[in-house]
């Protein structure tokens, strides 16, 4: 299992986390990707103050008929055709330095540093509720076995049946039309939260499963029945003696997630049933794009750009992370399958 | 095996009824949703919206109106809400396309994704394994509909190479059919292509660890008898179950994003055009028959997989 496991072996001072911090900076590959991940998230950081003292307009503010300075000539932000100005660069001060977004003559620089927020926002909480809901559903099933087991199972193969596309899809457009009302929770319609919870949602299962069985084969190791022994009861156990155990391959899980989060959210604000206007995230730009494809491709290439870079360096730092935190593993190989496997149905 | 097989089929009877169950409620609860309404359009009078609530059964009590469907879905006479098609012939009319779509890409996929697979193992550490794995984690990353987009507008709009949507029936001309789902299948494929070269890689990896390798390279079996014998027929194990599950899900409305961009008219991009109307028979419909797709295909896995690993008990393989 994992080199963790346990952590008293070896000399002093090198700890498992430490040894695996230390594969990993050696690993040039893995480290140039976490920085571009870095980078793009200082880009979508930086969102408000470009907004505010460069392009001097928000998000979702139009200038349909508005008309700008660029290098001392007056441009139409959107011409008669309805076709928005393409990018001008530092030609008006960094106003519309991508140029405008469509018919509304938004600004699409700005679009696309709010835009990003909203994705990496949704990837990584998506991918956090996905991994929290996951392992303690993990650990309940492997730890107690026999009818808990089968009702998480079943349950959870229930979701697992249905075509990630169609429940995303389907999903969307209910809770987009109608909000969500859970008990005390209440998310209105158009919120980036209800994205985040059916993103969060479906990917349960894909990662609930390899956990159950990395539970159910750790529950049977001789340290477990030592605690017990000792008097500890199922959450101590559960917690204490399992969770860090899994530790290293619920990292590794959750960066696939978040890479698979940030396709799934991507592909269903494309369909217009994610993120809802007038908000946007790259994929919805995308889709807003598509429509001026032939005229104005860089507005579908930008944001599809960034999709793929950040999902890639996700994927890269990611790979590196497994690697070095768990070079023998092969519960890998089926965390790979298992999470990629909604992917493959994202087509 | 009989027994395994029975139960596996029992099982996978119940999670398509707790699908179309989940599905019903979802399109339930929808506030603002009542299809009568809806179907009354834009000249409704409260007169006509509550004739069509009677006419179609829209106040009886949910359960009667689950069976209803259900027991219209399977005697194949289900009527959408939205100018009131036969479902059951729209999806039929989806499904060439969809299977020509979905059998193409495949086969592009397993062929390349092997092969890549195959020559990254064989040349593991070597500058080619590093190219390709880079290209393979590319190709995951890519988002489909933005791949879709950019090969539109060079290879499409731009060029003209390659027409840029609709299906051609293959019986009315097989070149045309082919001619026009270029496009579609490579951008099916890219994402699986690197999925499938980076698991077969791995997994090839691991069985050239194990011992019967070492006794075939030292009876003497050269390196390619070796790597076709006994590595590749060993590896392609984890290949064919990977692919029973994702070939499953991309028939059962995982390729609703390519259809929708290719205007291909399949089964996905009906689903889709369904969900935005809140037309809940086909809804039901389509997510059933994509459920039942990744279901079969699970259980085809599990199946095929007890038989070609012995290793597996089959007590254990029901629990996934």
């Amino acid at each position: 299992m994992a080199p963790e496991l346990h952590a008293e072996a070896g000399p002093a001072g090198s700890s498992p986390w430490r040894l695996a911090f230390r594969r990993l900076r050696r690993n040039r590959v893995a480290l140039a990707f976490g920085g571009l991940l870095i980078l793009i998230v200082l880009f979508v950081l930086a969102a408000p103050l470009w907004a505010k003292h460069v392009a001097d307009t928000g998000p979702n503010e139009t200038h349909t008929l508005e008309k700008i300075e660029v290098d001392g000539e007056r441009r139409e932000v959107v011409n008669v055709e309805g076709r928005p100005i393409g990018p001008v660069w530092l030609g008006a001060g960094g106003k519309y330095f991508l140029g405008a977004d469509g018919r509304l003559g938004r600004d699409e620089m700005v679009r696309l540093m709010y835009g990003g927020r909203a994705s990496l926002f949704i990837g990584f909480s998506a991918a956090l509720i996905a991994t929290l809901l996951a392992t303690i559903l993990a650990l309940l099933a492997g730890y107690y076995r026999g009818w808990v087991d089968a009702v998480i199972s079943r349950t959870l193969d229930v979701i697992w049946a249905f075509p990630v596309y169609l429940l995303g899809i389907a999903l969307g457009i209910a809770l987009a039309l109608g909000g969500l009302k859970l008990g005390p929770l209440e998310i209105p319609s158009g919120s980036i939260w209800i994205t985040v919870l059916i993103i969060g949602g479906i990917y349960v299962p894909y990662m609930a499963r390899p956990l159950r069985g990395a539970v159910l084969s750790l529950r049977e190791k001789e340290f477990v029945e030592a605690a017990v022994a000792q008097g500890a009861g199922p959450l101590r156990v559960m917690f204490r003696e399992l969770l860090p155990n899994l530790a290293s391959t619920i990292i590794v899980f959750f960066t696939l997630a978040v890479a698979n989060a940030m396709l799934l959210e991507a592909g269903l604000s494309f369909l217009g049933v994610g993120v809802q206007p007038p908000d946007t995230s790259w994929g919805a730009m995308v889709g807003d794009g598509f429509d001026l494809l032939s005229s104005a491709p860089l507005l579908t290439i930008l944001p599809g750009s960034l999709i793929f870079l950040t999902v890639l360096s996700v994927n890269v730092f990611g790979d590196g992370l497994r690697d070095a935190l768990d070079p023998r593993s092969k519960v890998r190989l089926e965390a790979h399958a298992g999470l990629a496997e909604p992917e493959g149905t994202a087509v | 095996m009989g027994a395994f097989v029975l139960k596996r089929l029992g099982g996978m009877a119940l999670v398509l009824l707790a699908v179309s169950v989940l599905t019903f409620l979802i399109f339930n609860v929808i506030p603002n949703s009542d299809p009568a309404v809806r179907m009354a359009g834009k000249n409704a009078n409260p007169q006509l919206v509550a004739n069509i609530t009677e006419e179609w059964g829209f106040d009886d009590p949910l359960p009667q109106q689950y069976l209803t469907m259900m027991g219209k879905i399977f005697s194949g006479d289900v009527i959408s809400y939205q100018g009131q098609e036969d479902v059951v012939s729209r999806i039929a009319e989806g499904i060439p396309a969809t299977l020509s779509l979905c059998i193409g890409a495949a086969l592009i996929w397993i062929f390349f994704g092997v092969l890549l697979g195959y020559l990254s193992a064989v040349r593991s550490g070597g500058l080619l394994d590093k190219a390709l794995t880079i290209l393979a984690v590319a190709g995951i990353s890519i988002p489909v509909f933005w791949l879709a987009a950019i090969l539109l507008n060079y290879l499409a709009y731009e060029t003209e190479l390659f027409p840029a949507q609709g299906y051609v029936e293959l019986t009315e001309d097989p070149l045309d059919w082919a001619y026009h789902l270029v496009l579609p299948w490579v951008t099916v494929a890219v994402t699986l292509i690197g999925l499938y070269s980076r698991v077969l890689r791995s997994n090839m990896l691991d069985v050239m660890d194990e011992d019967y390798v070492r006794t075939a390279r030292a009876k003497g079996l050269n390196e390619s008898q070796v790597m076709r014998r006994h590595v590749m027929r060993n590896s392609l194990i984890g290949i064919i179950t990977l692919f029973g599950l994702d070939f499953g899900a991309l028939i059962g409305g995982g390729a609703i994003l390519t259809e929708a961009i290719f205007n291909l008219n399949g089964v996905g991009q009906y689903a889709f055009e369904s969900i935005e109307n809140l037309d809940l028979p086909p809804i039901m419909a389509i997510t059933l028959f994509g459920a039942f797709f990744v279901v079969l295909f699970n259980a085809l896995v599990d199946i095929a997989y007890a038989y070609l690993d012995p290793r597996v008990k089959l007590g254990s393989a029901t629990d996934g």
